[in-house]
C-alpha cells in the first residue's frame, strides 16, 4: 500500500512537473511557425524581431522540457515493471514511434532554429521552424495516443505463457494477482490499437490546450511589455497574433472539451459519474457549477443546473447520466466475484471508485479556468475591436491588461488538473478494466528507494523551476533586441516594408 | 519463403541504439568531463558550443534505445530498470544537471553562476559516463534473477569493483573520444591544449582498457567459454585492437578526424563483441543462469516485432539523413557568436 501511494506520488510529481514544459513548446512552436511564416510573407521585419525573441523563450521551455522528459521514458520500468511486462507488448511501440519519429525530428531541426540563423537561408530556417514544431505536435500524438490504450484499451488480447508458448485467453479473462507473471497483453490490430475510442478526442483536447498554453504565455508577456510601455511595436503585434492564437484555440477547446466529455460518459462512466460527483442515477442529471462532495453522505454541494449533465451527455435531458450508487455494473460485479450476493454489490462497488471527491475537484477547476480564460478572451477580443486594446490611458484597459499578464497562469492550471482529473478518474486501474494500478507496481523497489527518488527529484525540479522563473523573468526584462544588424545579407533583402507605428 | 529471425534484428537493432548512443553522446560527455580543465570563460564556452547544436539530438538515441528495448523485450526493459533503480535515478539527475547547464550556463555574467553550471555539467557528464559503465559491467557480469525474472541482488551489489571498472574505463573512453572530437572543432591556443591532452587520455584509456579485460578473463567466466565456443569472435576482438591502436597513430599524423572515426568505430567494435558473446541472452542471470532473460523469453510477439520493424524501416533512414544533415551544416570549427551558448 505504502510502496503503491509512494510511486503513484513519485511518478505524478516527475510527469507534472514535465508538463508544465511540452505544452509550452507546442504552443509556441506553433506560434513561432506563424511568426515566421508572416516575416517571410509581409517583410515586415517586427516580425522577424518576434521569431527572434519567442524562439529564445522557446528555447528555454524546450531545454528544462528535454531535461525532464528523459526520466519519464524511464520511469515505467522503474516504478511500474509489472504493468512495464503486462503491457510491454502495446505501450512500447508507441514510446519507441515517438522517438524515433518525433524526438529525432525535434531535436535535429532544433539545432537549426536556435544556432541556423546565419548558416542557413531564410526559407530553409522556416522549415526547420515548422519541422519542430511538427514533431513536438507529433510527440504528443503518441504519447496520448499511449495514455489513451491505458484509458480505452483496444486492439488487443490476453495471452498467457505456458511452457514458453502463448495459449489465447477469453475476451472475458479477469485478470488476478496469481496471472501476473504469465499474463499478459498483446497487440492484435496496431490501428486499433493507436486509434482507440478515445485517442482522437483527447489528442485534441491536450494539443489545444498546449497551445493555449503557447498562446496565453505570450498574451502574458506582450501585455505586460504594453502596460510598461515598453517595446511598444513588438507588444503590439505578439499581442494580436498571441490573442488570435488564443481566441481560435479557447473556442475550439470548449468544443473539443465537450466530445472528450461525452467519450468519458460512454467509455468510462465511473470516471464520468465521479467528475461530476454523480451518486444517483436520475433523468434530468443535473450539472454542479462548483462545489464540494460529501462522501459521506454521497452528495454534492454547490449551485446545480438541472438537467444540464444529462443534455450535454446525450442530448436529451430524460435519459439518465449513470451514478456511482449503480456503477460498476451489476454483471462487472458478478464477474468478478462470483460468490458475492446483490447484498454485497452496494460495498463491493466503492472498490471500483476512484477518489470522488478530488477528481470532481480538479474536473472542475480545469472547467472554471478554461471557461474563464475564454471570458477573457472574449473580452479582449471586445476591446481590441473597438480600438481600446492599446490605450492605457484608459483604467478599463489597464485592467484588462493586468488579467491578461496573469492569464498566463490559466492554462497551466487548467491543464495539470485536466490530467489529475483523467488520470485519477481512472483508478483503481491503470489499464482502464484490465490491471489495477495496485498490482503494477515494480516488485523489487522498496519504499525507501522511491522516498529517495522523491527527494532527489522534489531538490532537482525546485532548482530547476526556480532557474526557468528566474531566467525566464530576466529574458523578459531584457527584452526584443532589434536584431537587424545581425541579419545576414540574404536576409535584410526580404524586408519590404517599414514597421507600424 | 524464409522468415526472417525478429528476436535477431531486434537484439541487433538495439544494440544499434545504444552504440549511437555510445558514439554520439559518449563525446559530449567526454567533452562534459573535460569542461573543468580548461579555465579560460571563453574556451569553456567553446567547448559548451561544440555540441551545443548536438548533443540535444545525439541524447535522442538513448531515449529510443530505452523505448525500442521497452517495446521488443519488455521484460529485459522492466527487469532491469525496477533493478537498477536508484543508479538510474541517479544516472537521470546527472543527464538532467548536464542538459540543463548546457541551457543555463552562458546566460548569466556572474563568476559564481558560470562556475555553478561548468561543475554541474561536468559532475552531470561524469557521473552519467560513470554510472552507464557501471550499468552495462553488471550486465556483462550477470546479475542475480529469480525465477520470475526479477532482480533478486542489491544496490551496494552492483557497486561490484568489476563494474566500477568498467565505470571508470566508460568515462575513460568517453573522455578520449570527447578529447578527439574537441580537436576538429577547435583552433589556435585551444587546440594545443587539447592535442596536449589526448596521448595521455588514449594511454589511461588503454591502460583501464586492458585492466577491464584482463579482470573479465578472471572474474567473468562465461565470456571464455564462449569465446572457445565461438572463436570467430576473436576475429572481431582483433579488429578491435588494431582500430584502438590506429586512434594515436591518426592524431600523431595530425588527422583528428580519422582518429573520430577510429574510435567511433572502436566502439562500434566492443559492443559487436559483447553481442557475439552475450547473445542469445538479454540479462544474464548469474549465479542460476537458467533465469536468464534471452531473446526468446523477454521478447513482445512477432507481431509487435514486425510492427516495430516496419516503424523501423520508415524511421531510421530519416533519422540518418537528417542527423548527417544537421552535421554538414555544423560542420567545421566552433566560433562563437551572439546566438551561442
Amino acid at each position: 500500500m505504502t510502496v503503491e501511494i509512494l510511486a503513484r506520488v513519485q511518478f505524478a510529481f516527475t510527469v507534472a512537473i514535465h508538463y508544465l514544459y511540452p505544452p509550452l513548446s507546442i504552443g509556441l512552436g506553433m506560434a513561432l511557425v506563424m511568426m515566421e511564416g508572416l516575416w517571410l510573407k509581409t517583410g515586415n521585419p517586427v516580425f522577424h524581431n518576434m521569431a527572434r525573441f519567442w524562439t529564445r523563450i522557446f528555447a528555454l521551455t524546450f531545454a528544462i522540457g528535454v531535461a525532464t522528459g528523459i526520466v519519464m521514458e524511464f520511469e515505467f520500468g522503474t516504478n511500474w515493471a509489472t504493468y512495464s511486462r503486462f503491457v510491454g507488448d502495446i505501450f512500447g511501440s508507441a514510446l519507441a514511434a515517438e522517438g524515433i519519429f518525433a524526438f529525432f525530428l525535434e531535436s535535429g531541426f532544433l539545432a537549426l532554429l536556435l544556432f541556423g540563423w546565419n548558416k542557413v537561408g531564410p526559407r530553409m530556417h522556416f522549415f526547420a521552424t515548422c519541422m519542430v514544431a511538427f514533431g513536438a505536435h507529433f510527440s504528443a500524438v503518441w504519447i496520448v495516443v499511449a495514455n489513451s490504450w491505458m484509458q480505452t484499451p483496444a486492439g488487443y488480447h490476453l495471452e498467457r505463457i505456458v511452457n514458453g508458448k502463448p495459449v489465447v485467453l477469453p475476451a472475458d479473462h479477469v485478470v488476478t494477482t496469481a496471472d501476473l507473471t504469465s499474463v499478459r497483453a498483446v497487440v492484435d490490430d496496431f490501428w486499433a490499437m493507436v486509434f482507440n475510442p478515445s485517442t482522437i478526442d483527447r489528442l485534441t483536447h491536450v494539443v489545444l490546450g498546449a497551445w493555449m498554453a503557447g498562446a496565453f504565455l505570450i498574451v502574458s508577456i506582450s501585455a505586460y511589455y504594453v502596460l510598461r510601455k515598453r517595446h511598444l511595436d513588438f507588444a503590439r503585434a505578439s499581442l494580436k497574433i498571441g490573442l488570435g492564437f488564443a481566441a481560435v484555440a479557447s473556442v475550439l477547446q470548449m468544443v473539443s472539451a465537450d466530445f472528450t466529455a461525452k467519450g468519458v460518459v460512454r467509455n468510462q462512466p465511473i470516471k464520468l459519474a465521479a467528475m461530476e460527483g454523480v451518486y444517483q442515477t436520475a433523468p434530468r442529471t443535473p450539472m454542479t457549477l462548483f462545489g464540494y462532495v460529501d462522501t459521506k453522505k454521497e452528495t454534492v454541494v454547490g449551485p446545480k443546473i438541472p438537467g444540464l449533465l444529462s443534455w450535454l451527455s446525450w442530448g436529451s435531458i430524460d435519459k439518465p447520466v449513470a451514478g456511482l450508487r449503480d456503477l460498476p455494473s451489476a454483471e462487472f460485479l458478478r464477474a468478478r466475484h462470483p460468490g458475492a450476493s446483490p447484498k454485497e454489490f452496494p460495498s463491493l462497488r466503492k472498490a471500483y471508485w476512484p477518489n470522488v471527491a478530488a477528481v470532481f475537484q480538479f474536473y472542475h477547476i480545469m472547467i472554471i479556468v478554461g471557461v474563464a480564460l475564454l471570458g477573457l478572451v472574449v473580452i479582449a477580443c471586445y476591446f481590441w475591436w473597438r480600438g481600446w486594446l492599446f490605450d492605457t490611458s484608459r483604467p478599463l484597459t489597464r485592467w484588462l491588461l493586468l488579467a491578461l499578464v496573469f492569464s498566463v497562469l490559466g492554462p497551466q492550471i487548467a491543464n495539470q488538473a485536466g490530467w489529475f482529473a483523467a488520470e485519477m478518474g481512472r483508478q483503481p486501474w491503470i489499464v482502464y478494466g484490465l490491471l489495477k494500478t495496485s498490482e503494477s507496481l515494480s516488485r523489487v523497489v522498496t519504499a525507501n528507494q522511491i522516498v529517495t527518488s522523491l527527494v532527489l527529484f522534489a531538490l532537482v525540479y525546485a532548482l530547476l523551476f526556480a532557474m526557468f522563473i528566474f531566467l525566464l523573468t530576466r529574458k523578459i526584462q531584457h527584452g526584443p533586441v532589434d536584431e537587424e544588424d545581425e541579419m545576414p545579407e540574404s536576409w535584410k533583402a526580404l524586408i519590404r516594408t517599414t514597421p507600424r507605428a | 519463403m524464409i522468415l526472417p529471425d525478429l528476436n535477431l534484428i531486434w537484439f541487433v537493432l538495439v544494440g544499434v541504439l545504444f552504440t549511437g548512443y555510445a558514439m554520439l553522446d559518449g563525446f559530449d560527455l567526454g567533452v562534459g568531463v573535460l569542461q573543468l580543465f580548461v579555465r579560460k570563460d571563453e574556451h569553456r564556452r567553446l567547448f559548451l558550443n561544440s555540441i551545443g547544436p548536438v548533443w540535444d539530438g545525439n541524447e535522442v538515441w538513448l531515449v529510443t534505445g530505452g523505448g525500442a528495448l521497452f517495446a521488443a523485450f519488455p521484460e529485459a526493459y522492466a527487469t532491469v530498470f525496477s533493478g537498477f533503480y536508484l543508479p538510474f535515478m541517479l544516472l537521470l539527475c546527472s543527464l538532467i544537471f548536464r542538459a540543463v547547464a548546457i541551457e543555463f550556463r552562458s546566460k548569466e555574467e556572474w563568476t559564481w553562476w558560470r562556475q555553478f553550471w561548468d561543475v554541474a555539467f561536468s559532475l552531470g557528464s561524469l557521473v552519467a559516463a560513470l554510472l552507464i559503465g557501471v550499468a552495462m559491467g553488471n550486465i556483462v557480469r550477470g546479475i542475480p534473477l529469480d525465477a520470475d525474472h526479477e532482480f533478486a541482488g542489491t544496490f551496494l551489489g552492483l557497486l561490484n569493483p568489476y563494474s566500477l571498472l568498467m565505470g571508470i574505463t566508460t568515462v575513460l573512453l568517453f573522455a578520449m573520444h570527447g578529447a578527439i572530437y574537441l580537436a576538429m572543432k577547435t583552433e589556435g591556443e585551444l587546440l594545443e591544449i587539447v592535442r596536449g591532452w589526448i596521448p595521455r587520455l588514449i594511454g589511461l584509456f588503454l591502460i583501464s582498457y586492458l585492466l577491464f579485460n584482463v579482470y573479465t578473463l578472471v572474474d567473468v567466466p562465461w565470456v571464455l567459454e564462449t569465446v572457445r565456443a565461438r572463436p570467430h569472435v576473436l576475429f572481431v576482438v582483433a579488429a578491435n585492437v588494431l582500430i584502438v591502436l590506429n586512434i594515436p597513430r591518426e592524431i600523431h599524423k595530425g588527422r583528428p578526424f580519422y582518429a573520430f572515426l577510429s574510435s567511433c568505430t572502436a566502439m562500434a567494435l566492443m559492443m559487436a563483441t559483447f553481442g557475439l558473446t552475450y547473445f542469445p541472452n538479454m540479462v544474464l542471470s548469474s549465479p542460476v543462469p537458467a533465469n536468464s532473460l534471452t531473446i526468446i523469453n523477454a521478447a513482445s510477439t512477432q507481431k509487435t516485432l514486425g510492427i516495430m520493424l516496419v516503424i523501423a524501416i520508415i524511421g531510421v533512414p530519416l533519422v540518418l539523413a537528417y542527423t548527417a544533415s544537421i552535421y554538414w551544416v555544423f560542420r567545421g570549427k566552433t566560433s562563437l557568436t551572439k546566438h551561442s551558448y
